[in-house]
């Protein structure tokens, strides 16, 4: 198994070499390559054996899985069955109970240094992580275990990248995100809640044909998918620059699809490629739906106040309360700070002049 | 303000104190900030949606960021040129970027300031350059807080002008240290009305100094004469 290619068993599958040669080309123009990369593709899975993933779930709700199933391009069941070797992933094996753990040591060991560790869902540190057993154990000790001789992880979604609901304030169980509890490996943060399907098998076959890391940004986050924002890509931009905004839900403006920034839309402050690659192979993404963009791709998005607005709440101030509501406040309490001083001054002023405190000269002078 | 310019100078009544690079910049900035400030707020909560035509017919939104930007890169490169100046022009262009926390004088100094705008001195000291509480409600109003509205707009701004921009390499970093993007957009938001308050601030102290105290105030920022009304610069 470990030198079968991708390709021998694509053909064992009774694929033909034009299907194959056709799945180069999509796969290709799904990672925004020229066509000059199809033979490279194809030559990668025809020569490289499958590389091997663990796939570990931690606090989790599976949408990165259910996602992750419906790529189109390529299709999940060439990218599970084929093009990698999914050893170990205890939603989707056949494998359950002691046979499921047992697949899990075999692959550390039979390929170690070599396997992807892929984790949706993250590690709850509370309580010693009693709050997600997997086999028996605290979730964080399989992550560990696992990642001690992963070649690279793939944080999967929000939650393994950022914490995502489990760790919105107050967070109870501590859940924290992969690249906090493990730091001394490469990790590739695909976040999302859930991650676009042709995303997540777009990393997978990058790293497969290249035999490398996809190009990250600061954050960590493969460039090809995440450099720019929806917001840069919407289809309703022109009508940003317009001017021209849906002022409430289901006026005419939302009717003749403008712009949802009015209405919270976190497009401008969303680095995804939703608006280009969209959902559901390609049929829709939420803006497209008529709804703003919740932002479920950045950091921190639960707690950053309503859907429905554009800034973030500031929790510091005790009661909830927006950047402009602050601001307004404080500009208001200055303002009649100033008017009261003005008011003193002028009588402290004019009661100095009738004690003829005020010399001449000044007063003439001003 | 030292001892010896006092000393040489306690007869004049006029002591030529803002030189013209910093007049200029201080007008061009007050012009740039109220330009950002009125954008600014239209960006974060736009006028209401005009025309019902072809969005190609209309670039409303567009032309306020435009104008935000455009103000924006004049502000910045007003405080390089402000910053310059700090070098090449005489003491009182420096008084911005620092603060004399180690001079018993100034605090002193401070003090008193503090007292007489509580109406606890019955007269005013009178100063050459700024007095000490004035120049402490600059560094920190001013200073600090133009200088983190600069990193956090051109931050904001790399975003639209993509990564492998200049503004990416120079001020990308500003967004993963504040967490994301919508973070620095509500802390740039907030640090417009902190430059407003030290505006109400700065323009009712100003005017009420003119008035009220022994020296020129506005007329010095643009005259760049500092004249002390009774002839007595101390």
């Amino acid at each position: 198994m470990q030198t079968e290619t991708f390709y021998d068993v694509m053909r064992r599958q009774g694929i033909t070499r034009r299907s194959f040669m056709k799945f180069c080309s999509l796969t290709a123009a799904a990672l925004g390559l020229g066509p000059a990369f199809v033979p490279k593709i194809a030559h990668a899975m025809q020569t490289k054996p499958r590389t091997p993933v663990i796939w570990v779930h931690g606090l989790e709700c599976t949408c990165c899985s259910e996602s992750f199933i419906r790529s189109a391009h390529p299709l999940a069941k060439d990218v599970v069955l084929s093009m990698i070797s999914l050893d170990y992933d205890d939603t989707l094996m056949a494998a359950a109970g002691h046979q499921a753990e047992a697949a899990f040591e075999d692959t550390i060991e039979k390929y170690k240094g070599n396997y992807i560790l892929a984790v949706e869902g993250n590690p709850p540190l509370n309580e010693d992580g009693m709050f997600c057993i997997v086999g028996g154990k605290p979730f964080v000790d399989q992550l560990r275990r696992a990642a001690e001789h992963a070649k690279a992880i793939i944080s999967w979604g929000a939650c393994a990248s950022y914490g995502c609901v489990q760790a919105a304030r107050p967070n109870p169980t501590r859940a924290t995100p992969v690249h906090k509890v493990i730091t001394d490996k490469p990790i590739i943060k695909v976040p999302g809640c859930p991650p676009i399907a042709e995303v997540m098998t777009g990393v997978i076959t990058y790293m497969l044909t290249f035999d490398r890391l996809p190009e990250l940004d600061r954050q960590g986050r493969p460039k090809m998918f995440y450099s720019q924002r929806i917001h840069d890509k919407c289809y309703r931009r022109p009508h940003f620059d317009a001017g021209q905004f849906v002022e409430s839900w289901d006026d005419e403006n939302a009717r003749k699809g403008y712009c949802l920034y009015k209405m919270g839309c976190k497009g401008p402050t969303t680095y995804n490629a939703c608006s280009t690659i969209r959902w559901n192979d390609g049929v829709s993404f939420p803006i497209q739906s008529g709804h703003g963009c919740i932002g479920c791709s950045e950091d921190g998005f639960w707690d950053n106040g309503s859907f429905y607005d554009r800034l973030t709440n500031i929790k510091q101030f005790g009661i909830e309360a927006n950047a402009d509501e602050v601001g307004l406040a404080a500009a208001g309490v200055v303002g009649a700070g100033v008017a009261v001083h003005a008011a003193v001054s002028a009588l402290k002023r004019a009661q100095m002049k009738r004690q003829g405190a005020v010399p001449e000269k000044i007063s003439e002078e001003a | 303000m030292t001892d010896t310019v006092r000393d040489q100078q306690s007869s004049c009544v006029s002591i030529y104190v803002y030189e013209v690079p910093v007049r200029i910049w201080h007008w061009t900035n007050a012009l740039a900030i109220t330009v950002l400030a009125v954008t600014g707020y239209f960006i974060g909560s736009p006028p209401p949606s005009m025309g019902t035509g072809e969005a190609y017919d209309q670039f409303i939104f567009g032309y306020i960021r435009f104008t935000h930007f455009a103000a924006g890169y004049i502000l910045a490169v007003a405080w390089i040129g402000r910053i310059y100046w700090a070098f090449v022009g005489n003491h009182h262009a420096r008084e911005l970027f620092y603060l004399p926390v180690w001079d018993r004088r100034w605090w002193q100094d401070l003090f008193t300031v503090v007292r007489w705008y509580l109406f606890l001195e019955r007269q005013p000291k009178a100063f050459v350059g700024h007095n000490p509480l004035a120049r402490l409600a600059m560094f920190f109003f001013f200073t600090l807080g133009v200088t983190f509205m600069i990193f956090t707009g051109f931050a904001l701004y790399s975003e639209g002008a993509g990564q492998g921009s200049w503004q990416d390499a120079l001020f990308g970093w500003v967004i993963p240290l504040f967490g994301q993007s919508q973070d620095v957009h509500t802390l740039h938001h907030l640090g417009m009305w902190w430059i407003i308050i030290f505006v109400i601030i700065h323009v009712y102290v100003a005017i009420r100094e003119d008035i009220m105290s022994r020296t020129t105030i506005v007329s010095t920022m643009i005259s760049g004469e500092r004249t002390f009304k009774d002839g007595n610069p101390d």
